[in-house]
């Protein structure tokens, strides 16, 4: 590996943790659309630094960028105060409105400068090392990694601080306020967080991928884990493995990095989706087959228990009498008799021992519906899993 | 009434969008009452106890918490909020959402340390949940959910606890469980407010109960002023109640 690409891999870590961290938080809050919202509005903000300061590389850039992130979501939040239209609606009138005013400005008065349209949605990656900062002689590294880090670091130190804060002010805000803390305070600071990240980030992955950073691995790891540092740390991971296998498909394909970072990005999310232990796709598929037979059964015992008589109990009636298909009957069967409910003899099928007692049981808990019940069953039966 | 007030409102008016939810609320609540706020549906029950909390703004009135304003005793009062004002599919646990409860006297920044910890515990003991500690919460019950709002308000070591319908739809046994705690506290000398639902089980509950309606309608001791006369003035309709007194 070159030093460049080395550095272009950093660039994109830090990058990805910088924005996982607010990034989880705004999915919790059901948020996730003020950061695309974020992301394009800043623009004008951006063309405003600039006129003012003549100079692209300005720090007062990121503020005045800044600045017009957090304009958003309190026009935002105006819009949706006045209830003649709901959040997303609200996001839909104001960053389209803020994101054209910049272009137009960049378009009448800045066409002859670095500052068009492309880089701010796209960024440019593999530009980043050539944009270095010196002291006197000395290479410091891109400018890039610079502002990124320092980003990162005022994240993870707010991060820390305020963890408990941000926590409690997330789940419950109502809760926050009678302990006389602030969820006020801290909501605009976490959209501060939220947008100088988005300024700091954008200039070396543009606005798209900023989006997809924030959201992409917190949607992920919400599916993976029930603790909320456990869901902070893996969006990270999640983060800087898209940007490093991305970076890394890019230059397998020679694409756009930034494109093949999201592409990564919605990857991780799809087989997330599809194969999270308990939320995915074929967890879910799986024990809902497992409910639905395990209903069956009780079903099944449930007539054993009710009819004496031989024909209502005998194996090649069974499917009519509960009218099931033939071979949903025959697995049902078999089930309960793997698991010693029934015994069948000269074809008609009766109730164990044990199946006398589990259908009690079922009844009894379907008469109270009781949680104490049900947490018995699962102990004393193979049944009621996960 | 018994000796010092513990809430005192005077003047309070609450508006959303210059329609007044609760109009000129004057209400003196006397310290170690368990008091039941009821009143039909819109009848500003929960903004009552959000507007005496500071959660809603008032555009009128002031609150009093023991003589003083409440932001210098937010420490003595407790919250528990209706169960659906949160999202349970938060990443959490059930210890986690009880220490959440400490916070308060922890103050900004610092962390719950051991101690915090262990009066959690103690507190999920006392509303028998301490087997649940490390489940996630949207893995509990709706009554469970209620018990873990209820020691996590436990844990605070309130004087004051205000509750927003703590035994809407939880199972009989959790009620019984809920309403013993809340004796309990009474007996500890804590004074408790309880927006409530079910007329019937006033008398029962409470010694202290709340008419409300936009306006108050009226405050005191159950067995003086729970009649017909009261009901019906609050409800709007002529409400003959068989309840046993």
């Amino acid at each position: 590996m070159t030093d460049a690409q080395i550095e272009i891999q950093l660039i994109a870590s830090l990058v990805a943790v910088a924005c996982a961290i607010p990034g989880t938080f705004l999915v919790l809050r059901k948020m996730a659309m003020i950061s695309d919202a974020i992301s394009h509005s800043i623009l004008p903000g951006l063309v405003v630094g600039f006129f003012l300061t003549q100079d692209l590389n300005s720090p007062w850039l990121i503020l005045f960028a800044a600045i017009t992130g957090v304009l958003t979501v309190v026009l935002v939040e105006k819009i949706q105060q006045t209830k003649l239209v709901k959040e997303d609606t609200a996001i839909g009138l104001v960053f389209p409105a803020l994101f054209s005013i910049g272009v137009i400005m960049i378009a009448q008065y800045a066409n002859d400068v670095h500052l068009d349209v492309d880089a701010v949605l796209l960024g440019e990656l593999a530009f980043a090392p050539f944009d270095r900062v010196y002291y006197g002689d000395m290479d410091l590294g891109p400018k890039s990694l610079w502002v990124i880090g320092s980003i990162l670091v005022l994240t993870l130190i707010l991060l820390f601080a305020f963890f408990k804060e941000l926590k409690m002010s997330t789940f419950d805000a109502g809760l926050a306020t009678s302990l006389g803390f602030s969820p006020i305070v801290i909501h605009y600071g976490l959209m501060s967080v939220a947008s100088v990240t988005t300024v700091g980030a954008f200039d070396a992955v543009g606005a798209i991928l900023v989006v997809a950073l924030m959201i992409a691995p917190a949607a992920s790891a919400y599916l993976l884990t029930t603790n909320l540092k456990k869901m902070i740390g893996l969006a990270c991971f999640f983060g800087v493995f898209s940007a490093i296998s991305g970076y890394w498909m890019a230059n397998i394909l020679d694409a756009s990095i930034a494109g093949s970072i999201a592409t990564m990005l919605g990857l991780v999310f799809l087989m997330v989706y599809l194969f999270a232990p308990s939320k995915g796709f074929f967890a879910v598929l799986y024990r809902e087959k497992q409910q639905r037979r395990e209903v069956s059964l009780i079903t099944f015992l449930l007539h054993l228990k009710n009819h004496i008589e031989i024909e209502e109990r005998h194996v090649n009636h069974l499917n009519e009498h509960i009218n099931w298909q033939k071979v949903r009957s025959k697995t049902i069967l078999s089930l309960a008799q793997k698991n010693n409910m029934i015994s069948i003899s000269n074809d008609v099928v009766s109730l164990t021992e044990k199946g006398e007692e589990f259908t009690s049981k079922a009844i009894e808990y379907i008469l109270t519906n009781e949680d104490s019940l049900i947490e018995d069953m699962k102990e004393d039966f193979f049944l009621f899993r996960g | 009434m018994k000796g010092k007030i513990a809430v005192k409102v005077d003047d309070l008016t609450v508006a959303y969008n210059y329609k007044p939810v609760l109009w000129d609320i004057d209400l003196q609540i006397p310290e170690g009452v368990l008091m039941a706020i009821v009143g039909p549906n819109g009848a500003g029950k929960s903004t009552l106890i959000k507007a005496i909390l500071g959660i809603i703004k008032p555009i009128a009135g002031s609150v009093s918490i023991f003589g003083k304003a409440y932001t210098s005793h937010r420490k003595h009062v407790a919250y528990v909020p209706q169960k659906g004002s949160v999202d349970w599919d938060f990443p959490t646990t059930a210890l986690d959402v009880v220490m959440m409860g400490t916070y308060g006297s922890l103050g900004w920044i610092r962390r719950p340390s051991t101690k915090e910890k262990k009066s959690a515990l103690e507190a999920l003991e006392k509303v028998g949940m301490l087997s649940f500690k490390n489940r996630q919460i949207s893995q509990l019950s709706g009554g469970q959910q209620q018990r873990i709002f209820l020691a996590r308000a436990l844990v605070q070591d309130a004087s004051i606890y205000f509750m927003d319908e703590p035994f809407q739809g939880v199972d009989a046994t959790t009620e019984v469980a809920i309403i013993n705690i809340l004796k309990e506290l009474r007996k500890a000398g804590k004074t408790v407010i309880v927006v409530h639902h079910d007329l019937q089980t006033v008398p029962e509950y409470f010694d202290w109960v709340t008419f409300l309606n936009v306006k108050k309608i009226a405050t005191g001791p159950v067995k003086e002023i729970f009649n017909d006369d009261n009901l019906t003035k609050t409800y709007g309709i002529n409400y003959k109640v068989s309840i046993q007194k």
